[in-house]
């Protein structure tokens, strides 16, 4: 019952991130998704966890719902924008895109074969919306700090597929994903920073010199 | 123990260099490692080859092919990225330890390190690991110069990559999920071998799903069409020595992956799924490779479009079977590929313009120059008797031996097209009146020192394609082994 | 049978007598919510009866479209009325699919609303109709969608059957977590049927803002006694739709039953002052998108409950 109480509101954030303009409200969303997947990843586990799986859970939660999050907003405040103000594809289209790849993803999740010791279907669809939103944010959205946080979400959301399927991948390896996703973002940051700089303005639609 | 030295030195180097604070001691440390990296590899090669069996790392003929083309690179760039650093200096408060060519050092060497990484990680989750580490490695030397167009092309590369390898992590975890369903292999460890060995055992329609995603994920990273939007722009805005990496060693990293996965699937029976998937696609990018090489007006992006050309031969070679051919020309076309951009860093740096209309008469202002760049043009394009003609003829006979009609037909269209989309390019280039700024009474070297490292990876093109020594043909024909799947 | 009959029957007497106290309900909590003492209890009930002794002005360029406007409200809602069940036992009438009829029967009296508001010629009717108009086609999908769900649990397609069977807490258990979805879609949806902040602003005295009380500014005397009776029928008839779900009942006991139901709608109305005094009314142009996150709402509890 509480994965499932988790799972509803996931797709309550997802769905929020969809239809939201306002960038820091955007970064709370994907902090949340982050926190609430942690906790699925926690619920959905047969078994109990060893303290290094504790360990790991606890960075985890830790960098990508606090340490993450605050690296950009601090990259939003010295981009100084709030707000996405004309996306791609507009806000309205984007809630009912959204409520159209939630019915997909709860679709599609039932048609996998499952492994034994697999959760709900449910869950893997809560992890293939995470990644569909933030596919999308990377494709809809014009700046790049959208396009920063939808990666961030897709990460968040194929990070918790490997529970949901009952894979359980060794310490080192999700240790090396998580330290990837980090620098990832940390130098996704760096490098908005410097594209502020040069062009005063962070929308990567205006960015099209090199063409053919 | 030698595997272990062949890893941590170019990280341990990078970490240094964020501290080192003089330009010309961290110069000649970018050199120093490149060649001890191509020694060890050369060791490791005449030391004889027993595959070692790590959990996490390991060699076997496939990653030593790899791992040697990869230094070789690394060894003839550094010396041009040296040229490099020294002609694009910053102004004197910037420099010192942490200043932007320190973490242009430590890109440089993290991305050397992290290669060697994924060429000698057994284990999928590794790979993938190492494979987004590069990506991360490279995207700063991309910026380097922090103009518009590179930081746009920095950006496109590292959100695309990214994104790619995210979708590689989505088959990762499906090729996880395909051993769960068989007592015999529960709990088996997630190397590429073991998987392989255990294929028939893996639950198909997981191992399918898996295959796709690894295929557009590594796809992206190998550039392989339609993932490869960000590929001219970040190869054509790097600095010319990066991008000689990039293309000539980056590519391959991430096909590796894709073809040990292509192994397990053949090893499962279910080869036909996944040969058919990389003949679409590399038909697909080299097609969409000629048809923009026809429009190019700038010669670096043209490098950058013949590399999504050969990525897309190296797809098909891999899809129809033809695994000799298609390593062999994954050699041929890595120093190829490198020579060539290392002469274009040359030709960049003489003329201050990527523009192909603007470029002209090389060969009379940097004679050496000239020769190298039109040898290369006929390289890439696979005419005799460089080696890219062997490799890419040994990949049609396979075509042909297997009855691929349709795609044979495509492939030497495609060819045409290239060769005559970049002779209008490399000929006007090559010859023709020196423009103004360089007037033709004015004294001209031969031969300059940058023109060595691309002079020596061409006449090794040239060799190969004349006499492949013994020890190369063992080594290929037991990585094509490897490749099929045993 | 018969028992069910005079179970039902109280419960719709109930509902005509108590009605009006729901909005001293909201009324009082906003009162002291604002630190005030608020009217009298029975205030609705005088000013009803005040109106009732009223006689009334008639422009000279409506016709008997503005007369018939109030009667039908007040008929179309005593008939939804009757079709609501209350304390768990089935309606006064119910057959299968009578969630339409209800539908229907509410659609039909905004309907003459706004023939009635249109009917007068003034500009401001006409603004607050077109406003009317609209925010009900976007918000009765939200509604039928949920009732849709909760007939895919329960199985029945009659509301007396589906919230008479939701009180077997094996049908809502279930699916406790999606219960947020549905609570979300019907709460937004009451709030729009019945004018309240904040999609509008029941005592705002300027017609610009106003989208129901607009329709109605041009009646008095008994025709606005009838109009302001439908609503708070209305208030009652929705109300129980939706503590029908949070506090489904089957004791067995009827008192009981009765008790909780009288009970979750007082809290229910509490709730809504407490939204009322503390929200704000949304933007005019802000409101289809609250209206869409109530169709999203139900559209995602339809998706869960299906699956």
């Amino acid at each position: 019952m509480t994965d499932q109480l988790v799972i509803a509101l996931l797709f309550l954030v997802n769905l929020r991130m969809f239809a939201t303009s306002r960038l820091d409200s955007l970064i709370r969303g994907v902090a949340l998704q982050a926190f609430l997947l942690v906790c699925l990843a926690v619920v959905s586990r047969e078994g109990a966890l060893s303290w290094e799986g504790w360990t790991f859970l606890s960075v985890t939660g830790l960098v990508k719902c606090a340490v993450l999050p605050v690296m950009m907003t601090r990259a939003l405040r010295s981009a100084g924008i709030r707000r996405e103000v004309e996306p791609l594809v507009g806000y309205r289209v984007s809630l009912f895109i959204g409520l159209i790849v939630t019915g997909f993803s709860i679709w599609a999740a039932a048609q996998l074969p499952m492994p034994d010791g697999a959760a709900d279907p449910l869950v893997v669809a809560a992890a293939l919306i995470s990644m569909i939103t933030g596919l999308f944010l990377i494709v809809a959205r014009r700046k790049a700090i959208s396009q920063a946080i939808g990666y961030l979400a897709m990460e968040n959301g194929v990070y918790v597929l490997a529970p949901a399927l009952a894979v359980h991948g060794p310490l080192i390896v999700e240790t090396g994903v998580l330290l990837d996703v980090f620098v990832g973002v940390f130098i996704m940051g760096v490098i908005i920073l410097h594209i502020r700089q040069e062009f005063k303005h962070i929308d990567i639609d205006r960015l099209s010199e090199l063409r053919d | 123990m030698m595997l272990r030295i062949l890893l941590f030195t170019p990280f341990l180097a990078g970490l240094a260099s964020l501290g080192i604070a003089s330009d010309r001691v961290r110069r000649r440390l970018i050199t120093a490692v490149s060649f001890f990296h191509l020694a060890c590899s050369l060791a490791l090669w005449t030391a004889g080859l027993e595959p070692t069996a790590g959990r996490w790392l390991g060699l076997d003929a496939l990653s030593l092919l790899f791992l040697l083309v990869t230094s070789a690179l690394f060894a003839a760039s550094s010396f041009a990225t040296v040229t490099y650093l020294r002609g694009h200096e910053l102004p004197e408060e910037r420099r010192g330890r942490l200043s932007r060519e320190a973490v242009f050092t430590c890109s440089m060497l993290f991305f050397l390190g992290t290669t060697t990484l994924a060429i000698l990680s057994l284990h999928t989750g590794v790979f993938w690991m190492a494979i987004e580490a590069t990506t991360l490695a490279s995207a700063p030397m991309i910026s380097y110069q922090r103009s518009s167009r590179s930081l746009e092309a920095a950006w496109k590369y590292l959100l695309i990559c990214s994104v790619g390898i995210a979708i590689a992590l989505v088959g990762n975890t499906a090729l996880a999920v395909s051993i769960a369903f068989h007592p015999a292999t529960y709990g088996l460890p997630l190397t590429f071998r073991g998987l392989a060995a255990h294929a028939a055992s893996l639950h198909p329609v997981w191992l399918k799903v898996a295959f796709a995603f690894i295929l557009v994920g590594y796809g992206t990273k190998m550039g392989l069409a339609p993932m490869h939007t960000w590929l001219p722009d970040a190869h054509s805005e790097a600095p010319s020595p990066v991008s000689a990496l990039l293309s000539g060693a980056l590519l391959n990293c991430a096909f590796l992956g894709i073809l040990r996965t292509n192994a397990i699937l053949v090893r499962a029976g279910i080869g036909d799924y996944s040969n058919g998937l990389l003949i679409a696609f590399g038909l697909g990018s080299m097609f969409l490779a000629g048809w923009f090489i026809l429009q190019q007006a700038d010669f670096k992006r043209l490098l950058a479009y013949s590399s999504i050309e050969h990525m897309g031969i190296l797809a098909i070679a891999a899809g129809a079977g033809a695994s000799f051919g298609g390593l062999l020309h994954a050699l041929n076309h890595s120093l190829t590929k490198g020579a060539l951009f290392l002469v274009a860093g040359t030709i960049l740096g003489a003329y201050h313009t990527k523009s192909t209309r603007t470029v002209t008469g090389v060969i009379r202002v940097a004679p050496m120059t000239g020769l190298l760049w039109i040898a290369g043009f006929l390289a890439i394009c696979g005419v005799p008797p460089f080696g890219t003609f062997v490799s890419e003829f040994s990949v049609m006979t396979v075509l042909g031996a297997n009855g691929r009609w349709w795609s044979l037909a495509i492939f030497l269209l495609t060819l045409g097209i290239v060769f005559v989309g970049m002779w209008r390019i490399v000929i006007p280039m090559a010859f023709g009146r020196p423009p103004e700024s360089h007037p033709s009474g004015a004294p001209v070297r031969f031969l300059s020192v940058a023109d060595v490292p691309p002079l020596a990876l061409l006449c090794v093109v040239l060799l190969l394609g004349v006499w492949l020594p013994e020890p190369l043909t063992r080594l290929v024909t037991q990585a094509a082994a490897v490749m099929g799947g045993l | 049978m018969i028992a069910d009959f005079f179970a039902a029957l109280f419960g719709v007497t109930l509902a005509l007598i108590l009605a009006p106290f729901l909005r001293t309900l909201i009324n009082r909590t906003k009162a002291r919510m604002a630190g005030r003492q608020g009217p009298p209890l029975l205030q609705p009930y005088w000013s009803l009866a005040r109106l009732l002794r009223k006689g009334a002005v008639y422009s000279t360029t409506t016709t008997w479209m503005f007369r018939a406007g109030p009667v039908v409200t007040l008929a179309t809602m005593f008939g939804a009325l009757c079709l609501v069940p209350f304390g768990g036992n089935p309606a006064l009438l119910h057959f299968e699919g009578d969630v339409l009829l209800m539908a229907y029967l509410l659609a039909l009296g905004r309907f003459f609303t706004i023939l009635a508001a249109l009917d007068t010629g003034s500009s401001f009717e006409g603004m607050g109709a077109n406003r009317e108009a609209f925010f009900s086609a976007l918000s009765e999908p939200a509604l039928l969608l949920g009732v849709a769900g909760l007939g895919a649990i329960t199985g029945s397609v009659s509301l007396s059957g589906i919230y008479g069977r939701l009180g077997n807490s094996a049908f809502l258990g279930s699916h406790l977590p999606a219960m947020i979805f549905i609570l979300a879609a019907f709460v937004i949806v009451y709030l729009t049927e019945n004018a309240r902040i904040p999609v509008d602003d029941p005592t705002t005295h300027l017609e610009l803002t106003m989208i129901h009380e607009v329709m109605v500014l041009d009646h008095c005397g008994v025709d606005l006694a009838f109009i302001e009776y439908a609503g708070a029928l209305k208030l009652w008839a929705l109300g129980l739709l939706i503590t029908g779900i949070v506090f489904p009942v089957s004791t067995g006991s009827f008192w009981l039953d009765a008790g909780v139901s009288l009970a979750s709608m007082a809290v229910l109305q509490i709730c809504v002052g407490l939204v009322e005094s503390l929200m704000a009314r949304l933007k005019m142009g802000r409101v289809p998108l609250l209206l869409g996150i109530a169709f999203v709402m139900s559209t995602l509890w339809i998706m869960w409950v299906v699956r």
